[in-house]
C-alpha cells in the first residue's frame, strides 16, 4: 500500500549525486558494497523484490542461458476500465526482454537502476529523476545520455515491481500543484516533529503548494466541493476574488496534466471528507483526454500505480463543447495535433469508449473544428465567469460529464 | 500585313543596302569577319571551279584535322605517339608467335620538345616496305581483313611519324631487322605531305644485337605529363590488358619502370575471318563485288562472306532483277542497294566467334594481382562471345576491390580495345555507359546520380572485336551499339554479384567485431550490478561476466 512509502519517513535531505566511490583498479567504475553504519532498512519488502530478480537473472547466466525480465506493458492498449473500480486497471500484458546483443545495454541499466535503487532504499536516502540520471554518469558506458532515457528505465523498474517510484527512493522534481480555500492541511514539522496547521485561506493572493509526498498529511475542511483547474490564470483570477469564499469550495491549480502528487492529494483530501471533485480546463481534446481523464483514472504509462493516483469522484464542469455556443465564446480553429488527439482517444482510450457522453463530445469538438480557452469567458467580463459561468454550472451538477 | 510589319521590313531593306556598298568599295581592308561574307563577290564559274578542283592529298587532309588522329593537344600528341608505335610492336610480336619485350623510352630534346623511342623483338619489316609504312598514310596490313588486332585502319605510325614532322622538321627514325641472316637497316624518312609519298632522308645498314625487332624513334613537340592520364599510366594500363608482355619505360630523367610478365602464354591466336553480310554497306558490297574471283552473284556471296549457304545467297539475289549467274562486276549500284536491303530480310546464321581472343579469366586475374597488387578482392568475368552488325565481338570485366586501394573516391575506370587502354572521352565511350547503367547498390557499393560508383575499386572493361567500332578515328571511345552494351552489363553485373557477395561477407565480418565490442562493453555492467545487489564474491561476479560473455558470443541474435 502506498502508506507504506519510505520517503515520507525520510529524516534526512542528503543528495545522492556524483558520491563517486574509487574506482576499482580495472573495468568499469563501481560502487564499493554500501556498507553504511546508518543502515535503516525501511521497506525490505521491494528490496526482497529487487534480490529476487536479480537472483533469477544470476541462476540463468550461470546455467549459460540467456536470461530476461518481463515488463508490463506501459500503454493505453494494455488498460481497462472498469467503472466500478473508478480507474484504468492493468490488464497483464507483459512484454519480455531477452538479453540479447541488442539489448545488453539496456538489460544492464535496468540493472545497475535496481541496484542504484536497493541502494536508496537501504540506507534510507532518495534521489530526484534528475539526480539519477547524473548518477548514472558514473557508469562508463552504461550510463544514460539523456534523461528521458534514464525516465524510461526508472519507470520500467517500477512498474516491474508495480511500486511507486518514491518506494524506490526516487522522487519527482514537478511541482505538485497550488491550493487555496476552506482547508487546513495538517503537516509535521520536520525537525521537531511538531504539528503544523496550515490555513489555506490565509495565503493572501498566493497559495498552498502541495509536497512532493503527500501521504502523513491529515485534512480540516468545511468546504462543499474541490474545483480542480487547469490554468494558472483562471486560478489567480478566482483566488483574487476570494471565489473559494462566495462559493465555500477548495481551489486548486492543476497546472496541465496533474502530477501523481497532485492526484493523489486531491484523492485523499475528497476520500478523506468526502467531497466532488469538479474539473474545469480548457474547451479541447488536452483539456478532455489528457488532464481530465489522466486526473479521474490514471495513465496508460504507469497504470501499475494508477490505483493510488486516480480520482474517480472527479466529474467534468467545463468548458464543454456544447458551453461554445451555450455562452457564446470565442474560439480557435483546431490545430492538427488536437484533431489527431481528438481521433486517437476516441480510438483507442478505454475511458472516452466506455462513456459514449465523452465519445459524442469529442465527435462534436472534431465537428466544430474548433476550441476553447477558460479565460475566453472574459469576453463577456472579467468576472462573468465567477457571477455568470460557474454558478450556472454548479446550479446543474448533475449535467456535468462524467 | 499589318502596317507595322511593312514598316519593319523596309527598315531592313534600308540598312541593308549601304553595308553592301560599303564593302563593294573597300573589300581589302574589310575585316576578317566581313571578308568572309563578301568573299563569293568574285563569281564563280564551272571553269574557274575546275581550276580549284584537284585531288586533296589525305595527308593534306589529315593536317589540318589531326584531332581526328588524337593529335589535338600537345599532351595527347606524345601519348598518341607511344600508343601507335607499341600497338604496332604488340600487334607484331603476337602475329609472329613471339613473347613480346618492349622498351620504351622518352628524352627530353628541348622545352616542349621530346624524342620517343619504341623498340620491340618483334619479327622485323623488310626493308623494301619500311618506307611506305612510315612514310605513306593508309598503309598497312590490318586493313583489308578481319581479325583481332589493335591497329586496323594503316593511318597510326605514319600519322605520329607526320605530327612529328610538322612540329620538329625533323625526320622518323627506324630500325628494323628480320632475322641473324640479314643486318639491321636504319631509315630517316619524311612524308610528302602533298603526295602522300615517303621520301628517303638516309639509309643505311646498322649494328644489331638482337636477332630482330624494330626501333622507331619520333621527334616531336608536346608536354609531358605525369599522373592519371600520363604516359606511365598508360603503358601499366598496358601491362595490366597484356600479361604476357614484358615492358621497361623510362620517362625524361625519371628512374626506369619494369612491367613484368605476369602470364607467359601468348593470347590464342586471333583468326581472320569473312566479313558477314549483316555488317556489309552498299559502298563495301560494290568495292568487294570489284575486287572478287568469283564470276557468278551467287559464287561471290557464298565464298567471299561467312556463314552464306547457298539457299541464303539465293535469297539474297531474288527479286533484284540480277540472276545467281549474273558477274558480280557489272552490278550497278542501285542494286547493290537492292542486295543489301536483301541481306537485312534473310535469315542468315551469326559469324563463327572463335576469331576472337580475349585475355581470358585467369590472365586477367593474374595480371591485376600483379599490376594492382594489395587490393582485398579480384574478379575477372569473360562473357561468351557476341555479334553486332555482323562482327563478332566479345566482353571482358575485371575489378580489384578494397585493401590497400584509396576509399571514398570514384571508382578508377579503366577502358580496353582489343587490349588497347583507351585514355580520352571516357564519357563518350560504351563502357563508362554501361558501368553507369549497372546498379551498383545492389552490390553493397555507393553510387550518385550521374557519377561512377564510390568505392574503392579499379574496373576495367575490355572489348575484343575483330572490328571495334570506334567513335572516331583517334579510336578514344567505344560506340555505343546496343548488343555491346548489353554484353557489357553482363559482365559488369557478374562481376558486381560477386563483388556484392565478399562485400557482405567483410560487412558481416565488421559487424561480428562490432557486436563483441558491444558485448565487452555492457555485460561487465550486469557483473557489478548482479554483485551490488546479490553481495556477490570477485570471483562470482567473474564468472557471471565469463559465463554470459560466452553465451552472447554464441548467439547469432544481433
Ligand atoms: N613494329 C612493327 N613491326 C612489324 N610491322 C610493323 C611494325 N609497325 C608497323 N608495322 C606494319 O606496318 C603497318 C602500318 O602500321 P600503321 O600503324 O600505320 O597501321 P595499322 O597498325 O595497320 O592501323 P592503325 O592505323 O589502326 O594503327 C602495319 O599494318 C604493320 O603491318
Ligand atoms: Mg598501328
Amino acid at each position: 500500500m502506498a502508506k507504506k512509502k519510505t520517503t515520507s519517513k525520510r529524516t534526512s535531505t542528503k543528495k545522492t549525486t556524483s558520491r563517486k566511490k574509487a574506482a576499482a583498479p580495472k573495468g568499469p567504475p563501481r560502487k564499493k558494497t554500501a556498507t553504511r553504519a546508518k543502515k535503516v532498512v525501511t521497506n525490505t519488502k521491494v528490496v526482497r523484490q529487487i534480490q529476487a530478480e536479480a537472483s533469477t537473472v544470476h541462476q540463468k547466466i550461470l546455467k549459460k542461458a540467456t536470461p530476461s525480465m518481463k515488463f508490463p506493458i506501459r500503454s493505453l492498449a494494455n488498460v481497462i476500465y472498469k467503472p466500478a473500480k473508478g480507474y484504468f486497471q492493468m490488464k497483464g500484458k507483459k512484454k519480455e526482454r531477452t538479453l540479447t546483443v541488442g539489448t545488453v545495454k539496456t538489460f544492464a541499466q535496468t540493472l545497475r537502476m535496481m541496484a542504484f535503487s536497493k541502494e536508496l532504499v537501504e540506507t534510507d536516502d532518495i534521489a530526484t529523476k534528475r539526480e539519477a540520471y547524473y548518477v548514472s554518469k558514473n557508469w562508463d558506458d552504461a550510463r544514460f545520455n539523456e534523461q528521458p532515457e534514464s525516465d524510461t528505465v526508472m519507470e520500467d523498474v517500477e512498474a516491474l515491481f508495480g511500486v511507486n517510484r518514491e518506494q524506490l527512493g526516487f522522487i519527482p522534481e514537478e511541482k505538485g500543484g497550488d491550493v487555496a480555500g476552506q482547508l487546513v492541511v495538517i503537516d509535521h514539522d520536520r525537525e521537531t516533529g511538531e504539528e503544523l496547521r496550515i490555513d489555506c485561506t490565509r495565503f493572501g493572493s498566493g497559495a498552498y503548494s502541495i509536497p512532493i509526498s503527500v501521504e502523513g498529511l491529515r485534512f480540516e475542511t468545511n468546504a462543499k466541493f474541490i474545483l480542480a483547474i487547469e490554468t494558472a490564470g483562471m486560478f489567480q483570477r478566482l483566488v483574487k476574488h476570494a471565489y473559494w469564499r462566495t462559493a465555500q469550495c477548495i481551489l486548486i491549480s492543476l497546472g496541465g496534466v496533474p502530477t501523481r502528487a497532485c492526484r493523489r492529494f486531491i484523492r485523499r483530501l475528497a476520500d478523506d471528507k468526502r467531497l466532488p471533485v469538479y474539473v474545469f480546463v480548457d474547451g479541447d481534446p488536452y483539456g478532455y483526454s489528457n488532464i481530465y481523464r489522466t486526473l479521474k483514472v490514471g495513465s496508460g504509462n504507469a497504470a501499475h500505480m494508477n490505483e493510488y493516483f486516480c480520482v474517480p469522484q472527479a466529474r467534468f464542469l467545463g468548458v464543454t463543447p456544447d458551453d461554445i455556443r451555450e455562452y457564446d465564446l470565442p474560439t480557435h480553429p483546431l490545430k492538427e495535433v488536437d484533431i489527431k488527439r481528438a481521433k486517437d482517444a476516441i480510438k483507442n482510450d478505454p475511458f472516452i469508449q466506455h462513456h459514449k457522453q465523452w465519445e459524442e463530445a469529442l465527435q462534436k469538438q472534431i465537428r466544430l473544428g474548433v476550441r476553447v480557452e477558460q479565460q475566453a469567458l472574459a469576453k463577456h467580463g472579467l468576472n462573468y465567469v465567477i457571477d455568470e459561468y460557474l454558478p450556472r454550472k454548479l446550479a446543474n451538477v448533475k449535467a456535468f460529464l462524467p | 500585313m499589318t502596317p507595322a510589319k511593312k514598316k519593319s521590313v523596309r527598315k531592313k531593306k534600308a540598312t541593308a543596302k549601304p553595308t553592301a556598298k560599303r564593302k563593294k568599295a573597300a573589300p581589302k581592308k574589310a575585316a576578317p569577319k566581313a571578308t568572309r561574307k563578301s568573299a563569293p563577290r568574285t563569281i564563280a564559274t564551272a571553269d574557274s571551279m575546275a581550276r580549284q578542283q584537284r585531288e586533296i592529298s589525305v595527308s593534306e587532309f589529315f593536317t589540318k584535322n589531326r584531332h581526328l588522329l588524337g593529335f589535338d593537344s600537345p599532351t595527347k600528341a606524345l601519348l598518341t605517339t607511344i600508343k601507335e608505335a607499341v600497338d604496332n610492336s604488340l600487334d607484331a610480336c603476337e602475329e609472329a608467335g613471339i613473347l613480346p619485350d618492349l622498351t620504351v623510352e622518352i628524352k627530353l630534346i628541348a622545352e616542349n620538345r621530346y624524342k620517343v623511342i619504341v623498340q620491340d623483338n618483334g619479327p622485323g619489316i623488310v626493308r623494301e616496305q619500311i618506307p611506305r609504312i612510315f612514310g605513306k598514310l593508309l598503309y598497312g596490313s590490318k586493313f583489308h581483313r578481319l581479325r583481332q588486332s589493335r591497329g586496323q585502319q594503316g593511318i597510326g605510325i605514319s600519322a605520329a611519324g607526320m605530327y612529328g614532322q610538322l612540329t620538329t622538321g625533323k625526320p622518323v627514325e627506324i630500325e628494323s631487322r628480320i632475322n641473324k641472316r640479314k643486318p639491321a637497316q636504319y631509315f630517316q624518312l619524311v612524308i610528302d605531305t602533298l603526295k602522300n609519298e615517303p621520301v628517303i632522308k638516309r639509309e643505311r645498314e646498322v649494328e644489331w644485337d638482337a636477332a630482330h625487332g624494330t626501333r622507331v624513334s619520333i621527334e616531336l613537340e608536346g608536354t609531358y605529363k605525369r599522373g592519371k592520364h600520363g604516359v606511365e599510366a598508360y603503358l601499366r594500363q598496358t601491362a595490366l590488358a597484356n600479361p604476357h608482355v614484358d615492358l621497361t619505360y623510362q620517362g625524361p630523367g625519371e628512374e626506369p619502370v619494369h612491367f613484368e610478365r605476369a602470364s607467359k602464354d601468348l593470347p590464342e591466336e586471333a583468326l581472320e575471318i569473312k566479313p558477314h553480310p549483316y555488317g556489309v554497306e552498299v559502298g563495301m558490297l560494290l568495292r568487294m563485288m570489284k575486287e572478287t574471283k568469283s564470276r557468278q552473284l551467287k559464287g561471290f556471296f557464298q565464298s567471299e562472306f561467312s556463314r552464306v549457304g547457298p539457299k541464303a545467297a539465293t535469297s539474297i539475289i531474288e527479286g533484284t532483277g540480277l540472276q545467281n549467274t549474273t558477274s558480280p562486276r557489272r552490278v550497278v549500284p542501285e542494286k547493290a542497294e537492292l542486295l543489301v536491303k536483301n541481306i537485312r530480310k534473310t535469315r542468315i546464321p551469326a559469324p563463327p566467334t572463335d576469331c576472337l581472343s580475349p585475355i581470358g579469366e585467369e590472365r586477367l586475374l593474374a595480371s591485376l594481382r600483379q599490376q594492382i597488387p594489395g587490393a582485398g578482392y579480384y574478379e575477372a568475368v569473360t562473357r561468351p562471345p557476341s555479334v553486332y552488325r555482323g562482327n563478332p565481338f566479345q566482353i571482358e570485366v575485371g575489378l580489384a576491390y578494397g585493401g590497400g586501394i584509396a576509399g571514398d573516391e570514384l571508382t578508377t575506370l579503366m577502358r580496353f580495345a582489343n587490349r588497347v587502354p583507351l585514355q580520352y572521352q571516357q564519357g563518350a565511350c560504351a563502357t563508362f555507359k554501361a558501368v553507369m547503367a549497372t546498379n551498383w547498390r545492389s552490390y553493397g557499393i555507393q553510387q550518385s546520380r550521374g557519377a561512377l560508383p564510390t568505392a574503392p575499386m579499379t574496373l576495367m572493361v575490355h572489348i575484343a572485336s575483330v572490328w571495334v567500332p570506334f567513335t572516331s578515328e583517334s579510336k578514344e571511345a567505344v560506340a555505343s551499339y546496343d548488343e555491346i552494351i548489353k554484353e557489357m552489363k553482363l559482365a559488369l553485373q557478374e562481376s558486381g554479384r560477386k563483388l556484392g557477395r565478399y562485400i557482405r561477407r567483410g560487412q558481416r565480418e565488421r559487424d561480428e567485431a562490432k557486436k563483441r565490442a558491444y558485448i565487452e562493453k555492457y555485460i561487465p555492467h550486469i557483473g557489478i550490478a548482479l554483485q551490488e545487489i546479490l553481495g556477490l564474491s570477485e570471483a562470482q561476479e567473474k564468472k557471471v561476466v565469463d559465463t554470459l560473455t560466452d553465451t552472447l558470443e554464441r548467439s547469432r541474435k544481433m
